[in-house]
């Protein structure tokens, strides 16, 4: 159920276009692009494979916005602890994977 | 390796770790159930467990497809393979997965035509290329797996492909999640929500373990800074007594789903009225089979199906143990007469189910380990 | 002495194939089939090779038997294996391999071409490998056994000198020595069969393990107290092979063991982990501490050793067991596979 893994497009497949060449450290598998359909990825984008279908697209600015939040944690509690008390980190996101 | 490397990087994650530390109150036990396999298998490969202060209990919870299928259904898929000119087509963790007569490797070292597949997609191929067999594909996974599978489905019978048929084991994850819930005895206070399960289904039918339950979810990622920053933010709402649903995969999880998946879906399932799991019974509305339009590629219609029950030994606790109320160690058969090697409870058949985890990655490691010279940062 | 009346420890009704994995079922039918009946009380074979003494002369003597699908895959054949498998079993039990013989089985309808391919295979790696092809012996099965042929070869070497290695004389605070990167092998195989629909620019890493070994031996000599060949189930069953022979711990930091990219993406994509995989030219050496930055420069120093690497210890505990370190605090017992690595998609 869970082993997924991102991969880039190194090309999308003549003739069948749900079919595309993607790329995980230098090993190659046909990935079908069929549960994309809405959302037609193009060559160089990264897409999380399971089972040989990729799932969904990967997000380089959501992966950058984690990561920073991440690095922000000591930093922020520091100065947070200083002040007492707790910040709440999570507000003003915006955009499809933030939620309501 | 891109989009993986950099939640593996150290200092990120002692730093992460020195957070929980700061925001785990401790004067409160913590018990945060992860619900999917693949996240026990994690917490297991990282060592995560390790670097948690010790009021952070990790509870294994039912996300693992191969353990939660009744070892009857197992003995349906190989009696219909036991056909001639039939291949039996699987992923290779249903390999080791005892049926009552043997494993399908086992069937294989007696002569079945059995082969290990990496993807639905590859089934349709063996299918085209062997015209004179009829292939079968024993399908199993949560909500990640099913629109693979959907998919094909549409795929076979757009190529009127008639040699191909699937048995369907597809099962779904929140009619899990409420079994667990509804235990009696349960006593978790937040959960590790799934993370691939919810590329497909998005967060909001979590809304409810939040809402009704009181129960904070957070929507996580795989590598161990997915963890822990999951980790980080049940603390917080715990903490301050706050109950929402949260997404901390962001790069992979959309919160509305993905809507092409759940088209595929339903285009070729239905739910089943009920299902057994093996470890906690029958559920109502928490599987899949094949829809009328795809009758055809459906091996229960197209097979007899024995319809074979096998009910687990009294004295496995598989049950106790999905839903978190017993750790593995503490079931009476756990590494004596169940182990990975002989397994007699579906936990210890998959490498991701909790028993097998914990005896994999941890349970010599507790018998024989005194102090690590290294030890672990802060803790 | 050994009497055919020795009662077996084996419980399985029949041969499955976890059985020649290599893993803890093969294990199982060594300890508790093979060796009752075939070593009595006398101690089992403990290493690669066995060293009989004849008369005044200590000799190596070693067999394997090769099967493998495809024949032929990227960086070898079936003839290759054959030779340095044998060659690696002699090197790391402390010997230099002096001659071969080979048995060839093979399938009735297995074309002539694919035979001299393989033969003229196995002539250059006892060439490369500095063996003689002694003598051999051919049998034909008929169509449908055999996949095509399966070769066995059996050595026989004099004791390099200045090497005494045994699980005995590991001790707590001894290197553990790598000699390049892991899963190349298992990963092309994998690959090469097609099953899987996967491509990678990978190559079988087949090749004589000798130098290495007497570069250790003239280097740092009776620093090394056990080598291994890890062949079939990966560095982890070779280094779990040691722990439990020993009765010692082996502490291993993940993030030294060199893995090249194709074999890593591979080995994610499937959920496999590259130390259960198969390698055939690496090898690992366990050297007295105070040696190993020599032994490490001595092999380092022949060519093809330059990705050599120091990847752990040897500890009172994890008794008995191996432990996977991660670089953020965390650790993992690594066992013995029971079977073949499965790929996985949970």
């Amino acid at each position: 159920m869970c082993l997924a893994i991102p991969g880039k497009i190194v090309e999308l497949m003549e003739g069948d276009r749900s079919l595309a060449s993607v790329d995980v450290l230098g090993v190659r598998r046909k990935v079908d692009l069929g549960l994309l359909a809405d959302e037609r990825p193009v060559t160089g984008d990264w897409v999380l494979i399971h089972v040989g279908f990729a799932m969904s697209k990967i997000s380089e600015a959501d992966a950058l916005t984690t990561l920073r939040m991440l690095e922000e944690l000591g930093e922020a509690d520091a100065a947070l602890e200083e002040a007492q008390g707790y910040g709440l980190g999570e507000a003003g996101e915006t955009g499809s994977r933030a939620g309501p | 390796m891109r989009f993986v490397d950099e939640f593996r990087e150290p200092e990120l994650i002692h730093r992460t770790a020195e957070e929980i530390r700061r925001l785990a109150d401790p004067g409160r036990h913590y018990r945060l159930m992860e619900i999917c396999g693949g996240h026990t298998h994690s917490i297991y490969r990282f060592g995560l467990q390790d670097i948690l202060p010790r009021n952070i209990d990790l509870i294994h919870g039912p996300g693992c497809p191969v353990c939660v299928l009744p070892m009857g259904r197992i003995d349906d898929g190989l009696s219909i393979a036991e056909q001639p000119d039939v291949i039996f087509a699987a992923f290779g963790d249903m390999m080791r997965v005892p049926g009552t007569h043997g494993s399908p490797l086992e069937y294989k070292a007696r002569g079945m035509d059995v082969r290990i597949i990496y993807s639905p997609s590859d089934a349709l191929k063996l299918a085209r290329n062997n015209p004179d067999k009829h292939v079968l594909f024993f399908a199993i996974g949560f909500e990640t797996t099913a629109p693979s599978t959907a998919l094909t489905l549409m795929r076979a019978k757009a190529e009127g492909l008639r040699n191909f048929s699937v048995f369907c084991n597809h099962v779904t994850i929140i009619p899990a999640i409420r079994a667990i819930l509804d235990s009696p005895d349960m006593r978790i206070d937040a959960f590790i929500g799934p993370g691939h399960v919810s590329t497909v289904i998005g967060c909001r039918p979590y809304g409810w373990i939040a809402s009704q339950e009181g129960k904070p979810i957070v929507v996580t990622g795989f590598e161990p800074l997915d963890i822990l920053q999951s980790i980080v933010m049940l603390l917080r709402q715990l903490n301050q007594r706050h109950c929402a649903v949260e997404n901390q995969y962001k790069r992979a999880v959309p919160w509305e789903g993905n809507s092409a998946a759940l088209r595929a879906m339903a285009e070729a399932f239905e739910l089943r009225p009920f299902f057994e799991w093996r470890g906690l019974g029958f559920i109502s509305q928490s599987a899949l089979q094949i829809k009328e339009g795809y009758a055809e590629w459906d091996a229960e219609r197209r097979f007899a199906v024995p319809g074979i029950r096998v009910t687990d030994p009294k004295a496995s606790q598989c049950g106790e143990v999905l839903k978190g109320m017993l750790k593995p160690a503490q079931c009476r058969l756990f590494g004596k007469e169940c182990t990975p090697e002989r397994p007699i409870g579906a936990l210890m058949v998959s490498s991701e189910g909790s028993c097998a985890a914990y005896y994999n990655y941890e349970h010599r490691k507790a018998q024989t380990l005194t102090k690590l010279a290294s030890a672990p940062v802060g803790a | 002495m050994t009497s055919v009346e020795t009662k077996i420890r084996f419980r399985d009704p029949q041969v499955e194939m976890a059985h020649g994995a290599g893993g803890q079922a093969s294990r199982r039918l060594i300890d508790g089939l093979f060796a009752p009946i075939l070593f009595g009380s006398r101690p089992p074979p403990l290493g690669d090779a066995a060293h009989i003494q004849i008369n005044e002369t200590c000799v190596a003597f070693t067999t394997d038997s090769f099967v493998v699908r495809p024949l032929r895959f990227p960086g070898g054949s079936i003839g290759e294996l054959a030779v340095n498998g044998t060659v690696n079993d002699l090197a790391v039990s402390g010997a230099k391999a002096q001659a071969l013989v080979v048995s060839y089985v093979l399938e009735a309808g297995l074309p002539t071409h694919i035979l001299e391919a393989e033969v003229r295979a196995m002539a250059a790696a006892a060439q490369t490998a500095g063996v003689v092809i002694a003598g051999g012996d051919t049998k034909v099965v008929e169509h449908g056994k055999a996949d095509q042929m399966y070769i066995t070869t059996s050595g026989i070497g004099h004791l390099i000198p200045g090497l005494s290695i045994s699980p005995a004389a590991v001790r707590p605070g001894d290197r553990i020595l790598l000699s390049g990167p892991i899963g190349d092998h298992g990963i092309t195989i994998l690959l090469a069969r097609g099953d899987l629909d996967l491509e990678a620019d990978l190559r079988s890493d087949t090749r004589p393990v000798l130098p290495f070994v007497e570069a250790l031996a003239e280097a740092v000599g009776p620093a090394v107290h056990w080598m291994r060949d890890p062949t079939r189930g990966g560095v982890a069953t070779s280094l779990n092979e040691l722990a439990n022979d020993c009765g010692l711990g082996i502490v291993i930091r993940e993030e030294l063991v060199p893995v090249r990219d194709p074999v890593r993406g591979a080995c994610e994509l499937l959920g496999l982990d590259p130390l259960h995989i198969a390698n055939e030219g690496q090898f690992l050496a366990v050297v007295a501490a105070e040696a190993a930055e020599a032994a490490l420069e001595a092999v380092r120093a022949v060519p093809g050793g330059r990705k050599a690497v120091l990847i752990g210890v040897i500890s009172e505990q994890p008794a008995g067991a191996v432990l996977v370190t991660t670089p953020f605090g965390g650790s993992r017992i690594v066992d013995m596979l029971v079977g073949d690595p499965l790929p996985r998609i949970c």
